[in-house]
């Protein structure tokens, strides 16, 4: 499909923030509100991405992600657990016999800045240790100097490679660095047509990770696509996602852009690390009545 | 990757918001409201009082007081007596005060004059809350501000208040629009009767409440209810100074020429059937948005909605697409809930209109395309509603419906579209979208309209005037523009 | 026994804060109940100090909604009016009788009253459509200078400070504000009022101390950008503006008895602001002239 990436749609900054505020008005109580928590429970790609990881880390990480909160039954597990490519090996046995799935940063993660060859061998390493979804990095820096057929390309061939693998490619922008909705939306369009699986906000490794007006100009490129094409895409706001409040936010917005359709951990994920834990003190305060202490949610 | 043939997205299916109704545990509502004249609660002359009913159930909520001539003529003799013995002679800063607190006891009684305003006018509390009441008290503490500060609005021009202001609202705003009468009418030194609209008296007289607690001297605004033979005789009362009308052309009409040749001022903010313009570089999403907040914003019921869409044919297809696509996620219904965009129209009387208005649209041929939300079975509620493939001959392009009612017309290019949104008596409001600035400009200086948004839509804040050209009225409210009609030179 | 009062300590207030002069110096101030009240005696430090922490406030709190600022306006009227007594005493321990010092809080209040009605209406009146001659839109509106350093009026307690302060910061700029050194209680008094009234840290900043001292470093911080000195003293206006001239810094020399309602106005805002003018075409396609 020939589409020129210079004429993306334009967006209007103060008319996605209106929206995004109506959303925000939006009330959910009772029966559907627990609904709604074990469902973004169920959507975290439960995330460790720090230098001082070790074994021990992920292994324990891992544990919580398939056992969020003991206390409570019938809890989803998360989604996945997110991690280096050098963990993966460690989080795929951990995880042995559940359902939560192993997916793995590359791509020089998280500033992008390698050649090709080194992305793909990074890329090449989470797939062979078993990773089943690959969260890649583009170039920022091609990006902004308008090199919208490079970062295609990247996209493509690390798409290539992962769909080999049957893993599912997940293609972060770092929207703080990008900065502006009108390239958001831009790089959307580039990352749906060059083949992702999921959009993916931010690394959370700078100081502007996901936020609701991003995460909409998002959607809408979803959207469109779907509309064009009947063929879905997955969405991942990452990083500064921390209460439950802001999680249903967004699934508010998920479910009023993009229908039930999406409404799915195979089609939306929060890449978060202390969100589960927020998500777990509201399901308890909805079944005891009570609001909650974190003295009685595990910290893993 | 999934492929599916429909390319349609279902909403609400899988989870419901449920049910999240505004608490009314905490408003004071009396069985029975009087006249507010000379600054206390007085019965009517006539003994009569009407029901005031919740559109969205028809049950009653209260009684209200129908008045009569004698009781018009003694609050305009009361309003009349408060400007000579006391509102005019007190020093401009001590006036801005007592505006000032009715400001802030607007904003601390904020949550029961929304659930009020719900209650009985049918919009929804998610607007009430977020919109009348706030702007409301906005508008109070603008014009506040004004009060000792004329000399240097009007420079070298010594302003001077008028007399009695007589004014007379309509239900679509009740509150809000006693704020745009009330306020700049006392900045400016002026005394008050306001007249609410039948349906929706209740706000103004919590309002009248509020004046009372506020120390507002005695007579300063008097607030009467009634029926139109109460604006009538308001209009017709010889110590009037001025008459400030918001409500339909025709009646606009009928009081100009009623106070012809008497001294009366006159302002008249009245009808309109604004064209809101897409063309095809506009942010379409935030457009689609704009589209259904110019039509849907208040059940329809504004004057400046943008009941007119002008799409530019080379995007037609996809913003009819994406307006249908989001019309199914407008939740009708109880306008008490949270969660509800659309909430009950106004009066069985304004839901016949609609109803009929709708008959004619298709019988004159246009498409009709509703959303599949279902409404309740009491109550006036109205689908969100599309007309396709209509022309300017169109009634439904011509007449203002005063509902969720959008006609939509293809063009082509800029001439045509100047042309034809100008092709209308009204002229209150505009709006346009596209991306590119100096369109725009191009746009704002040919619409012939009080008020053109440019990629944005039913935007309203007190520093802004508002008002029409042509048949939607003259004279301005908000802003510096807004002292004007009650100040002489 | 009776019991003992506890008495206040005088510190200065900076970015929101009431810290001690990081000079650790003091002077002297005999009330007119005989105790004494050690002032801080403000170095250039704490002045530095003064104008990071306005710098760091003055983008958020120029780009508050005009209306907004008026509303935080009138909330510090409010709070000066609750704290009226406290303010009358103080004011009293300063020498002013009984009749001067409800004239002179009272007057504050009304002038914070009437600089939060211009915070959203000078716009309005000094705003401009220029109607240039080519197919251009061409507009100019006023904006806020920065910070502003304030050598506050030494012959008045409160109404001296609030009459400088509530333009500046109505107009969107954030200032620091050195105190009467002969009367400078109220001014921190005061600093506690803003400190409860909604104004963000850092907007309003108020030292005490030495103008001999400090109208040097007032005026040769390359960080300001306007300077407003209230009393008359030729030498340190001469020193003011030479100093005012390693920035350009714009200089106001308001020797005004503020007691006088007429020295309120829109024109203490507006020469705080800059005039900022855009220029935008506008396409010309269509039907010329207008047909209705």
């Amino acid at each position: 499909m020939a589409y020129d990436f210079r004429y993306s749609p334009v967006v209007d900054q103060v008319g996605i923030e209106e929206r995004v505020a109506r959303f925000n008005t939006r009330s959910i109580k009772k029966g559907s509100k627990v609904q709604v928590l074990k469902l973004a429970l169920n959507m975290i790609d439960l995330t460790t991405l720090e230098g001082k990881d070790t074994e021990g880390k992920v292994t324990q990480m891992c544990y919580k992600a398939m056992h969020p909160h003991l206390a409570l039954p019938d809890l989803p597990s998360t989604a996945a657990v997110c991690v280096y490519p050098t963990m993966v090996k460690i989080a795929k046995e951990a995880l042995k016999g559940s359902k939560v799935k192993v997916a793995s940063v590359s791509t020089a993660f998280p500033s992008g800045n390698s050649t090709m060859q080194i992305k793909l061998l990074d890329t090449k390493l989470a797939l062979d240790n078993g990773a089943d979804e690959i969260d890649m990095v583009i170039s920022r820096g091609e990006f902004l100097k308008g090199n919208y057929n490079f970062v295609f390309d990247e996209i493509a061939t690390i798409k290539d490679l992962t769909h080999k693998y049957n893993a599912r490619l997940k293609v972060i922008f770092e929207t703080g660095e990008i900065s502006t909705l009108d390239n958001v939306r831009r790089a959307s369009d580039i990352a749906i047509y060059a083949g992702a699986d999921f959009i993916k906000t931010s690394t959370g490794k700078i100081g502007v990770a996901a936020t609701m007006p991003v995460t909409l100009v998002m959607l809408d490129a979803i959207k469109d696509y779907y509309f064009k094409t009947g063929i879905q895409v997955g969405m991942k706001p990452a990083g500064g996602i921390s209460t439950a409040k802001g999680a249903l936010q967004y699934l508010v917005m998920l479910h009023e852009t993009l229908g039930n359709a999406w409404l799915d951990n195979k089609w939306f994920r929060f890449g978060a690390s202390s969100l589960a834990n927020d998500l777990i003190l509201q399901l308890e305060k909805e079944a005891k009545g009570v609001y909650y202490s974190k003295d009685y949610i595990s910290v893993d | 990757m999934a492929k599916k043939e429909v390319k349609k997205l279902e909403y609400f299916t899988d989870w419901k918001y449920a049910p999240s109704p505004e608490a009314t545990d905490h408003i004071r509502l009396q069985k029975q409201y009087d006249l507010f004249i000379n600054g206390k609660f007085v019965k009517p002359n006539s003994g009569k009082y009407f029901d005031t009913i919740n559109p969205a159930t028809e049950e009653k909520i209260s009684s209200i007081a129908e008045a009569n001539d004698k009781d018009v003529d003694s609050a305009v003799k009361a309003a009349r007596g408060a400007y000579d013995k006391t509102w005019s002679k007190m020093p401009a800063k001590e006036r801005a005060k007592y505006i000032y607190r009715i400001a802030r006891l607007i904003q601390e009684r904020a949550r029961e004059l929304s659930v009020i305003e719900t209650l009985d006018g049918g919009k929804s509390i998610r607007e009430s809350r977020d919109i009348d009441v706030p702007l409301a008290a906005n508008h109070f503490f603008y014009y506040a501000g004004w009060a000792d500060k004329l000399e240097y609005a009007f420079p070298n021009r010594n302003p001077k208040s008028l007399g009695v202001a007589g004014q007379v609202i309509p239900w679509n705003f009740p509150l809000l629009m006693a704020a745009w009468k009330i306020a700049p009418a006392l900045a400016t030194g002026n005394t008050v009767v306001l007249k609410p609209a039948e349906t929706t008296s209740l706000t103004a007289l919590k309002l009248a409440e509020i004046i009372q607690e506020s120390g507002l001297p005695d007579g300063v605004v008097n607030i009467i209810t009634g029926h139109g033979p109460v604006g009538a005789s308001m209009v017709n009362h010889k110590d009037i100074n001025k008459i400030a009308f918001t409500g339909s052309t025709n009646v606009g009409k009928w009081i100009q020429k009623a106070i012809a040749g008497t001294d009366k001022k006159l302002t008249l903010e009245l009808g309109g059937k604004a064209a809101n313009i897409i063309f095809e570089d506009a942010p379409i999403n935030q457009a689609v948005e704009g589209i259904i907040n110019g039509i849907f914003f208040n059940q329809g019921h504004v004057c400046c909605a943008g009941s007119r869409l002008f799409v530019q044919e080379s995007v037609a297809e996809e913003v009819i697409k994406k307006l249908k696509d989001r019309l199914e996620t407008l939740i009708v219904g109880d306008p008490l809930d949270k969660n509800t965009d659309i909430g009950a129209i106004n009066s069985k009387m304004q839901l016949n209109k609609i109803n009929q208005y709708l008959k004619i649209g298709v019988n004159d041929g246009a498409e009709m395309y509703q959303s599949s939300c279902s409404i309740p079975k009491k109550g006036f509620f109205v689908r969100p509603t599309l007309f396709l493939n209509t022309s300017q001959s169109h009634r439904i392009s011509q007449e203002e419906i005063f509902g969720p009612v959008l006609a939509i017309q293809t063009f082509r290019t800029i001439e045509e579209v100047i042309e034809k949104a100008n092709n209308i008596p009204y002229g209150l409001s505009a709006g346009v979208w596209t991306d590119k600035g100096s369109r725009i400009f191009n746009l704002t200086s040919k619409l012939r309209a009080g008020v053109v948004w440019a990629n944005t839509y039913n935007k309203f804040d007190p520093t802004s005037p508002f008002g029409g050209y042509k048949e939607s009225g003259f004279g301005r409210e908000g802003g510096l523009h807004g002292l004007m009609p009650y100040l002489k030179f | 026994m009776e019991r003992i009062e506890v008495l206040k300590t005088y510190k200065i207030f900076i970015g929101g804060q009431f810290p001690r002069t990081e000079s650790g110096r003091f002077y002297p101030l005999k009330l007119k109940n005989n105790m004494t009240v050690n002032v801080s005696l403000s170095s250039r430090k704490d002045f530095r100090n003064a104008v990071i922490a306005a710098r760091a406030a003055f983008s958020g709190w120029s780009a508050r909604a005009a209306f907004n600022r008026g509303q935080i306006l009138y909330r510090i009227a409010e709070m000066l009016e609750g704290r009226k007594e406290q303010f009358l005493e103080e004011l009293k321990q300063l020498g002013y009788t009984p009749a001067a010092a409800k004239k002179e809080v009272e007057q504050s209040i009304d002038r914070l009253v009437y600089y939060a009605g211009w915070c959203d209406k000078y716009q309005q009146l000094f705003s401009s459509v220029n109607p240039v001659a080519t197919s251009h839109f061409n507009f100019s509106v006023p904006e806020p200078m920065g910070v502003v350093a304030i050598l506050a009026d030494e012959s008045s307690a409160l109404l001296g400070l609030v009459s400088v302060i509530a333009p500046a910061i109505a107009g969107g700029n954030t200032c620091i504000l050195l105190a009467s050194e002969s009367k400078p209680t109220c001014s921190i008094t005061f600093a506690e009022v803003i400190a409860t009234s909604d104004v963000p840290g850092g907007v309003v900043n108020i030292v005490t101390g030495s103008r001999k001292e400090l109208h040097s470093h007032f005026s040769s911080h390359m960080d300001v950008n306007a300077i407003i000195n209230c009393n008359s003293e030729k030498d340190f206006n001469k020193t003011i503006g030479e100093n005012a001239s390693l920035n350009v810094k714009r200089v106001f020399i308001w020797n005004r008895n503020w007691s006088d309602e007429k020295e309120q106005g829109p024109y203490y805002i507006t020469d705080l602001q800059e005039i900022k003018t855009t220029w935008h075409p506008i396409e010309n396609i269509g039907i010329s002239g207008i047909k209705y």
